[in-house]
Order: C-alpha cells, then structure tokens, then sequence
C-alpha cells in the first residue's frame, strides 16, 4: 500500500506565514517632485520576512517608492510628500529619528553594483569603520558572517584583502548584498538588482533573496516578470504612481483581478 | 556544473506526487478485484473512498502544474515533464474511476443473491492490467523509453483477454437466461480491465514524449491492435 497521502504537506513554503503581513506601511502616501506628483495617495502594506515585488512601467513610482523607505530621497531637492510610512509601526518620517539610524535597519542594492574601490574585507566593514568599531575579531566575524549569507564566502575567502574591483558582475553584486547585510538590517530595498547580470549571476542572487527572506523583509524593484513571478511572495503593480492591484504573487501571475495588470504582467501592455 | 533553482522541489513534488498517485490507482485495481473475488462489500466500499483521494491528487497535480507554469516560466524537459503530470493524472484518475466502476458492479452482483461462479478471464485479466500500471509508472520513474514502448504489445494480450471473456460470458448467457445479470456485469468489469489497460499505455506515450521530445501516440510504435485484413 502507498504510504504517502495526499495532503501531505510540499515542500515548499509558498504558504508560510509571515510573523507581521503590515510590518511595512504606506498611509495616503503622496510624493511630489517638485510640482510633479509622482505618488498618488496611497495605502497599503507589506509582510515581515517576506518578499515583495514592485512591477510597472518605467516612471510609474516604484523607484521613487522604494527610495523612501530608507528616505534616499532627501538627497534630491525641492522634494515633499504627505502621509506616512511606518516600519514595526514607528514613522519613517518621525522627526526625532535619526536618518542614519533609519539607513541602519533599511539596507539598500542597486542596479548597478556599486562597490568602494578598496580590498572585499574593507568594503564590508566599511559602516561599521565608520561607526567607530574596529575591533578585528568583531570585524572578521561580520565579514565571515555577511559574506557567508550572500553565498560568495567560499568563492573569495582566500582573497579577502584583493581589491573588490577584480570580481565578477555577480560576484561584485553578491559583495554589494554582503555590504547591505553587514550591519544586519531589518530591511532590504533592492533596486533592479540583476538588471545588469547574466543568466547564471541573475538565478545566483534569486537564490540568495530566496534565503536571506528567512532574516530580513525584502522589498526588490525588478523589470523583469518572470524574476517577480519566481522570488516574490506578494506582488505590487503600479502604473502612474498609483497601484494598481496588489497581491499574493501567485494571485497576480495567475489570475489578476485588472485587465490592467494582465495585460503587464503578460507583455501586453501599451 | 548544473545550477539548480530553489523552486525546483516544486517541480518534484508534482512528480511525486503523480507517481504516489499510480501506486494507488495499482492497489486500488487489485482492491477492486478482490471485493469481487471475494464477494466482499466492505472492500467495495473501501474502493470507492480511495477513489476520492485519487481525486483530490488529480486536483492537486493540475493545480501545482498551471502554478508552476505561471511562476517559474519553465522550459525544455520541465516543460514535457508538466505536461506529462498534467495528462498523466487525468489518465490515472481515469483507473481510479473504472476501479470504482468495478467495486460498483460487485455491490450490484452482490444484490442479485445468486453465486457469481467462474469469472473467466477476469483473474488473468487484471494480473496483467496490474503488471502494465506498474510497467507505466516504473517508466516514468526510471525515465526508460524501451518500457514505455514495451506497453502496447501487453495491452493487445489484455484486448484478446477482453474478446475472449466476452464470447464465454455471452455463450453462458446465451445458455442459461438467468445468468444473463451476471454475465452482463462481468462483461463490463472486463471491459474497465481493457480501459485500464489502454490509460497505461497513454501513460507510457507521455514518458516517451518525456524522454524523446517527440510524440508516438497514433503511430505504428504505439499501435494497439493488430492490423486487421
């Protein structure tokens, strides 16, 4: 007789719970460039330890809302918004918080890897330079720990003083996400994160968003559908600064509610 | 060396699956004969709960498949193999439905209250329907093209089967009027054996078009019967 039954559970975890679904939230959220509105009013909010994917057309927001949340924004001038966005149910936007306090617990990846040209071992520790810890035992750990987590501790364990500039794209990328995990955040915004990979550096870091999920909440802007479909656990599509539809992943690439978000998600759009 | 995607436990899952649910679609076939050996009602009814779980797995397999579909935008052999789970487990739910068919008709001969007496081929019958279920999944299992086309030539033996109960079971009818209920019970439990037998065979074109990437099915490789002159 067979043993096995039906009901058995998968292997996967494309049902396990999140231990906070409105860890991130975005209250009536407006954003102006200048005179330009670029975020319409919006209110939603995104599970702890869990993925979630912003997908839509260039200039649609999804940039300019993932740079808020670690308040990248500041930078530009002649910004404002209104509403609020909470972390653990603390404003962002708090005027006794402290930015780089918030960039402490908000990590962010870029498009294009971006890494100091200084040694790999340096460019992890380089925060924590900064912040004033320089105790070599602590630092080492960090090192070991962050680049452990980004899968590339065994590609570059015997080089770590070698210049970071000598790797490759995806190896660059990976040290970039060691970079961003080496003060251990809360949060991690990625930003098109493969956009500039190959095949085999691209399905790497898939891999690597795919168990770093189990430590941090990870928000990742991506152009690419299939990329979405296959890390996330909830997908955001916006269009115009507005979202459009938001759902579970398999909801948005299965049976989308808006004719809207099915003509995108199915290369139909325009 | 072969990168491998962390979704792809998906993917087997869905294999398993599909194979747990040949496994039982072999015992629920043996079950099925058993209650009519033995005249026994509780295992009929045995045979049709398991049915439902043969069900529930075939919702389960095509769910998943269409996810992954969806999701993981397969290519090349994972496409075929989602393609054989998504026909197979219709093929296999299929089984588990002429199973019930049968355990259905020993509940019926059981009401007529008379002794069933010979069941003529039948025994043989389902030996070999067993053997050729078993023969589909193993090949699927084992990913082996020689087995998969080695079914069709154990189908045309289960048909001659199928012909030969039904000229004794008519004969008998013919000769004693009061056997006709029995016979014509028997006639169509035979002819759920030969179904069963034919899923096995569709079930060996799929892991064909699996190994080979090239579809067998309407072709001479696959021909079930004998050309008839």
């Amino acid at each position: 007789m067979a043993t096995v039954t039906a009901t058995e559970p998968t292997l996967t975890e494309h049902t396990a719970p999140s231990p906070d679904p409105s860890y991130i939230q975005v209250k009536n959220f407006s954003f102006w460039y200048g005179s330009s509105q670029v975020i319409h009013d919006q209110t939603f909010s995104m599970p702890k330890q869990k993925v979630t994917a912003f997908i839509g057309p260039s200039g649609c927001g999804k940039s300019t809302l993932l740079r808020c949340f670690n308040r990248m924004n500041d930078l530009i001038d002649g910004i404002h918004h209104e509403g609020d966005i909470t972390v653990g149910g603390e404003s962002i936007f708090n005027p006794m918080l402290e930015v780089i306090s918030l960039r402490k617990r908000v990590g962010m990846v870029f498009q294009k890897y971006n890494p100091f040209p200084k040694s790999i071992y340096e460019n992890i520790v380089y925060s924590l330079r900064v912040a004033g810890r320089n105790k070599k035992s602590e630092l080492d750990e960090v090192v070991e720990r962050s680049l452990r987590n980004a899968a590339l501790w065994d590609e570059v364990k015997d080089r770590l003083q070698d210049s970071a500039l000598g790797l490759s794209g995806g190896q660059m990328q990976r040290l970039c996400i060691a970079r961003a995990i080496a003060n251990q955040p809360e949060i991690l915004l990625m930003d098109e994160p493969c956009s500039a990979l190959d095949p085999v550096a691209t399905g790497k870091i898939e891999e690597l968003i795919h168990q770093l999920k189990r430590q941090f909440t990870i928000v990742i802007v991506t152009h690419n559908m299939q990329q979405a479909a296959r890390v996330s656990d909830r997908t955001a599509f916006f269009y115009l600064g507005k979202l459009i539809e938001y759902d579970e992943t398999q909801k948005i690439f299965m049976n989308p509610e808006k004719p809207q978000t099915e003509d995108y998600v199915s290369g139909r759009f325009g | 060396m072969p990168h491998h995607h962390f979704y792809e436990s998906e993917l087997e899952d869905i294999r398993r699956k599909l194979v747990l649910m040949g496994e039982k679609c072999i015992d629920l076939v043996r079950l099925s004969f058993q209650a009519l050996e033995q005249n026994d009602l509780s295992i009929a009814q045995r045979v049709l709960g398991m049915d439902d779980e043969i069900d529930e797995l075939e919702l389960h397999i095509d769910n998943e498949s269409v996810r992954y579909l969806s999701l993981r935008a397969p290519v090349a052999t994972d496409v075929r193999m989602l393609t054989v789970c998504m026909k197979g487990c219709h093929d296999l739910e299929r089984v588990g439905d002429e199973a019930s068919s049968i355990a259905k008709r020993v509940r019926r001969l059981a009401r007529q209250g008379r002794p069933i007496g010979d069941l003529a081929g039948i025994p043989q019958m389902t030996e070999m329907v067993i053997g050729i279920l078993r023969k589909s999944i193993d090949s699927f299992v084992n990913e082996s093209y020689d087995e998969a086309l080695s079914l069709p030539e154990i189908d045309r033996k289960v048909d001659d089967l199928n012909r030969s109960n039904y000229d004794i079971l008519m004969s008998r009818s013919a000769d004693d009027s009061k056997y006709v209920p029995i016979g014509i019970e028997l006639i169509f439990i035979s002819k759920s054996l030969e179904r069963i037998g034919d899923h096995a065979v569709n079930i060996g074109e799929e892991v064909a078009y699996l190994i080979k990437a090239k579809n067998i099915s309407h072709t001479d490789l696959v021909r079930r019967a004998p050309t008839r002159s």
